[in-house]
């Protein structure tokens, strides 16, 4: 009996913790399927949560009003340009400091890992003030360039490539394979786990960027969704069902990636906590 | 000088080569230039030759009341996130880590704020917040109170624009050290749950002497990437509050950025955020010395 209460009890309170959770995203996703006029005066009433009848016209509004397509392209090749080039840089480097003897390891190792402290605000404003001397604003490069190589990436691939087995390299050795066909024929397609929690983690900080894209760039060309987002939502009159429509396509995607790969997001996360 | 036959500096260098480059002209020259543009008087397109300050940038910003406001806000947003979320998060790990039927649903639900980008949520958030009655914040705290509650104007009011910010954290944050803190609860062995039991402890001993001490480093963890969170504060800033009413919710990054980006002063938004990276660098050398010590 007791037992079956505390059951209860638990079940009660993680009820409440995600109703509080998801009551936001449901406002943002229902809203979104109105007619823009009720959205505000019903956000805070169970009108809310209950949409009656649904209408596309916020979502076509903002495809033929906002240059949605531009800012979703951008975001898309930026982020995948950022993963896959981190993932290539940022393994090779982990892989020739966890494998490889070489005069310098020593001292790339330590550069490395004490550039692990500092975050990206640090040097956001000399950055910034470097890539304007060079012209670069509002160019797709300056928003992935700085991101490529990633010293936290570089921890998580040495560490996980030290524990990679022996083995497993030796016999590319006697068949006489220098480092970089070992590299790609050996310890690439063993280390798939790694490169999935890397790319993930990547993904995950980079998809939501807004202070670094906000300084550098001026118009829409090369502008990612974050962003546009929050540019748009500035322009009065505040339409909320536009502004709640660009939010859930804007969102929709990573949002459906999470549903499918759940867990390499909650193990990618997971990972650099346990080894902090 | 002769190498012996296992050197692999060559291919080692030309691996190592990109990623080294990148983080050096990316993060070390900048890093670099930070501290350099933080004792002069450079602004962006300015035609006045830049001058060497010496320490007078610090001085200037340090005796800045706007800049201590900003301080003293990141200050307050740490005291007072870092603890809540800390124990919602532990709250909800120890929930989802007990057999039952359902968890993954839960443990999605609380990790999904955490895929959305921080500007979106603000500005959800921003809607949420609406003034008067229809504003779902006021109205869910106007059911709560059972009609006490009288609206207010949460982002445009100077004493609640700042704690409105960090709800918004919370919700978006709580399931990020969520998982971290289920992923240390799981790696405690049973046999210390099993060993305590037998020695007659309770649930709550349990979770005294065995959860706590196992949970150590992981909460060390949560906590200092929690704190350093707080002092990276921008996004929600910018979006919900512009920083106000008056400097009511404005923070060190909002501020470096304000000076660097707006008014084209580099090297005193350079100063500022030198500032920022001895605060984030003492969390850090404090976490050290706290793990450290239980060895």
């Amino acid at each position: 009996m007791a037992h079956s209460l505390r059951r209860a009890i638990r079940y009660l309170l993680l009820a409440a913790a995600a109703a509080l959770m998801v009551a936001p995203v449901a406002i943002m996703v229902v809203g979104a399927l109105k007619p823009d006029a009720r959205v505000l005066p019903e956000a805070g009433t169970l009108q809310a949560l209950f949409p009656g009848r649904l209408t596309l016209e916020n979502f076509a509004d903002v495809l033929g009003r906002t240059r949605f397509g531009l800012f979703l392209f951008n975001s898309l090749f930026i982020n995948a340009a950022i993963v896959a080039l981190g993932l290539a840089v940022n393994s090779l480097a982990g892989y020739a400091l966890a494998r490889l003897r070489w005069r310098g390891r020593g001292v790339v190792l330590a550069g490395v890992l004490a550039l692990l402290v500092i975050p990206f605000e640090a040097i956001a404003v000399p950055l910034f003030w470097q890539v304007t001397l060079l012209g670069w604003r509002d160019t797709y490069l300056v928003q992935i360039l700085p991101f490529t190589a990633n010293a936290f990436a570089i921890y998580l691939f040495y560490t996980f490539f030290l524990e990679l087995p022996r083995e497993l390299e030796e016999a590319a050795r006697v068949d006489g394979a220098g480092p970089w066909r070992t590299y790609l024929a050996v310890v690439v397609p063993n280390a798939r786990p790694a490169f999935a929690s890397v790319a993930v983690l990547t993904f995950l900080t980079q998809w939501g960027a807004f202070l670094w894209p906000l300084m550098v760039t001026s118009g829409p060309a090369v502008r990612p969704l974050p962003v546009a987002i929050a540019t748009f939502f500035t322009q009065p009159p505040l339409q909320w069902g536009d502004i709640l429509a660009f939010g859930v396509m804007m969102v929709a995607p990573v949002l459906l990636l999470f549903l499918l790969f759940q867990g390499w997001f909650v193990r990618g996360v997971a990972a650099s906590g346990i080894k902090g | 000088m002769p190498r012996p036959l296992t050197d692999q500096t060559p291919a080692a260098w030309s691996m190592a080569a990109p990623a080294v480059a990148g983080l050096a002209l990316f993060v070390g020259l900048p890093f670099l230039v930070a501290f350099g543009l933080a004792f002069t008087s450079a602004r962006l397109g300015s035609p006045l030759p830049v001058e060497f300050l010496g320490w007078e940038q610090f001085r200037r910003i340090l005796a800045d009341p706007a800049f201590l406001r900003a301080l003293a806000n990141n200050g307050l947003f740490a005291m007072v996130v870092v603890p809540l979320q800390t124990v919602l998060a532990l709250g909800l790990a120890l929930l989802l880590n007990q057999p039952l039927r359902g968890l993954p649903l839960f443990r999605t639900l609380f990790f999904m704020p955490v895929v959305f980008p921080m500007s979106l949520v603000a500005v959800v958030w921003v809607l949420l917040y609406a003034p008067g009655g229809t504003g779902p914040v006021n109205a869910f705290l106007g059911w709560l109170s059972f009609g006490a509650w009288s609206p207010r104007d949460f982002l445009h009011d100077p004493a609640w624009a700042l704690p409105a910010i960090m709800l918004t954290s919370i919700w978006q944050g709580v399931g990020f050290q969520m998982v971290i803190l289920l992923a240390g609860l799981q790696a405690i062995p049973a046999e210390r749950y099993e060993a305590a039991a037998i020695d007659g402890a309770g649930g709550w001993g349990q979770f005294l002497h065995v959860t706590l001490p196992g949970l150590r480093n992981t909460l060390i963890f949560v906590v200092v990437v929690t704190s350093i969170l707080a002092f990276r504060l921008f996004d929600q800033v910018r979006i919900m509050t512009q920083g106000g009413p008056g400097e009511a919710s404005a923070t060190v990054i909002y501020a470096a950025v304000r000076a660097a980006f707006e008014r084209q002063q580099v090297a005193r938004g350079a100063a500022m955020t030198v500032v920022f990276f001895l605060i984030v660098l003492a969390v850090t050398l404090l976490q050290r010395r706290l793990l450290r010590q239980e060895r």
